[in-house]
């Protein structure tokens, strides 16, 4: 897929982020823009997935580490055929499959429950373990939050995922520098982000998380590394997309009004109208 | 009484897995550098290629074996139930509970039989803890034997469980032609009309010590063995309740949240009967041997003697 088409389809997902949070009238729009990108190409070019078999055998594996970003992780599962789109307006509401965080039991696509921070990297590391235990060839991906990091448990995944050099695991992390509370390096900073993963014995790749040009080079580039787990850091916005959510951090967890959704969208077509100009 | 056999039930846990590795080849056990104290070196050394230490990390353990329950594994993560239940007690409930992944949680140096060690060590809450968690299974052996039937029930079991297991060595009183094991059934290991002792793990033999001496008093107790807190077998419970009209339990736990809790919640709803709790009464342990701690919170057989005693 071209990046022409991954830029179309990642616009889609966002849109089904914004429509998903609208209707449920909460969740976390915030998180969920600022790593559209990553997941659009995740699951439209990187992942070996089937969405008309979830639980394919030996499949490449997603855990969403950060797991209240699930509106951004079940508008690109909808969007590559796993669920109906027009689903994703029962996001949060009683009866829908589609609970506040990921639940693996009742949502196709979903590799792992998840949601308190610092417990998706721990399966994920187990998942890329058993790979290796069963000479497996697949490839497991978890996405954090870098305000997530602050947990302690994740120190001990990467410790744990440095030391048996799993070079089948790809830990992302999405660096939109901004949690509920504010900036990460006011609340709690846990910069040099690269720095500790490097010293956790990772490869490290920093990256622009809205090129997929570069997204594309360092999945292919944490694919050649052996010996060694890949951290990607990736540098995003948060809210990219919608223009009064970009860089702040009261759109964390909060869903746009009535209003507030219909600019959003607006903002959204306008980026279909550039992407049409830019194919013509 | 001079030959009984004495086994620590985490001795019988290593063992059960080590015995059941070549059985069941997806068996994995994970341990947080304490292989050697919970015992599972002897499947290490059997299986060294399937078994997995993590280092000081407990709740970084559960989440691994989480994920590796999602590949095909059947991981057994061992630590001290402090840490198991306690220390990763969220782990447990967000990424083994809420999936209801298939992961099996031995537990070893429960309770106050830790010893030495203290009350940082001595967890009476396990019990407790993991009893809230829904869809998790919760066992209690009392014995070498009953202990590694219930190792193999967890591996039959599809889904989790939570095996707790002691540091102390003692008897062994399952070794019976008819010993038949069943998660979710327990077993009337005395019969009796005046009234029922419901006991878990080692207060098992301490209660039937109890029932002897009070059977001297002209006191006929039934013991019910509970190595299943949960699912409870409240069938037997019920009955035995009914027919002597009087219940007491023993556990090597908090009276808050264990078997104790576990049989009241029964008979509340179900058949009101008088209910007598032998625990640890709202209080942390302390260092002392295994022995003596035993005799000075009550939950020997003499001490288990003495307080049905008084309450009937």
């Amino acid at each position: 897929m071209n990046n022409l088409e991954l830029k179309k389809r990642a616009n889609d997902v966002r849109k089904g982020i914004v429509t998903a949070v609208h209707s449920a009238k909460a969740g976390h729009p915030g998180g969920s823009l600022s790593a559209a990108d990553m997941y659009t190409f995740l699951y439209f070019e990187e992942m070996n997935i089937d969405p008309a078999d979830p639980k394919k055998a030996d499949r490449d594996r997603f855990v969403l580490s950060k797991g209240h970003t699930a509106p951004g992780l079940y508008s690109t599962l909808a969007n590559r055929g796993y669920f109906s789109v027009e689903d994703l307006k029962t996001l949060r509401k009683l009866g829908s499959y589609l609970q506040g965080h990921p639940c693996m039991q009742h949502i196709p696509g979903v590799d792992m429950s998840s949601g308190s921070l610092g417990q998706g990297i721990s399966t994920a590391v187990g998942m890329a373990l058993g790979a290796k235990l069963d000479n497996k060839d697949f490839r497991v991906y978890t996405l954090l939050g870098d305000g997530e990091i602050q947990e302690g448990q994740v120190w001990e995944a990467a410790m744990f995922a440095g030391h048996r050099q799993l070079d089948n695991l790809v830990v992302i992390v999405d660096n939109n520098g901004l949690q509920i509370d504010g900036a990460i390096d006011e609340v709690c900073s846990p910069y040099p982000i690269d720095k500790k993963f490097e010293a956790f014995n990772f490869h490290v790749i920093n990256i622009d998380a809205h090129d997929f040009d570069a997204i594309r080079a360092a999945l292919n580039e944490a694919k050649a590394t052996k010996g060694m787990p890949t951290c990607i850091v990736m540098h995003s916005t948060k809210g990219k997309g919608v223009s009064f959510m970009e860089g702040k951090a009261g759109w964390h967890g909060k869903a746009p009004n009535d209003e507030e959704y219909a600019i959003a969208m607006a903002d959204l077509a306008k980026i279909d109208e550039e992407l049409a100009k830019e194919e013509a | 009484m001079a030959d009984v056999k004495k086994i620590a039930t985490r001795e019988s846990y290593g063992n059960a897995l080590k015995e059941l590795g070549a059985e069941f080849p997806d068996l994995v056990v994970l341990d947080a550098d304490l292989a050697e104290a919970t015992k599972t070196g002897v499947f290490k050394k059997a299986f060294p290629e399937r078994h997995i230490d993590c280092g000081i990390a407990e709740c970084n353990m559960v989440g691994i074996a989480a994920g590796l329950a999602t590949v095909g594994k059947i991981p057994f993560v061992s630590s001290f139930a402090m840490f198991a239940a306690g220390r990763a007690f969220e782990q447990v409930r967000n990424s083994v509970g809420y999936p209801h992944l298939n992961v099996k949680i031995g537990a070893t140096h429960a309770g106050i039989t830790v010893g030495e060690d203290g009350a940082s060590h001595q967890c009476n809450e396990d019990l407790a803890l993991m009893r809230t968690i829904p869809g998790m299974v919760v066992m209690c052996p009392s014995d070498d034997i009953e202990a590694k039937a219930a190792v193999r029930a967890a591996i039959e079991h599809e889904g989790p469980v939570y095996i707790r297991f002691g540091r102390a060595a003692v008897p062994v009183f399952n070794d019976t032609p008819d010993f038949k094991f069943e998660i979710g059934k327990g077993r009337v290991v005395r019969e009796g009309k005046d009234v029922t002792i419901v006991a878990t793990g080692i207060c098992v033999d301490s209660a039937i010590g109890a029932a002897e001496k009070l059977a001297a008093d002209g006191i006929d107790a039934e013991v019910i063995n509970i190595c299943t807190i949960k699912p409870l077998d409240e069938e037997l419970i019920l009955a035995s309740a009914k027919k002597t009209g009087k219940v007491v339990t023993v556990e090597e736990h908090s009276v808050i949240g264990g078997l104790g809790s576990a049989v009241c919640d029964c008979l509340a709803e179900k058949l009101p009967t008088p209910v007598k709790k032998i625990g640890m009464y709202d209080v942390f342990g302390e260092s002392g041997s295994a022995a003596a701690l035993v005799e000075k919170y009550g939950l020997d057989a003499a001490g288990v003697y003495k307080s049905v005693k008084e309450w009937m």
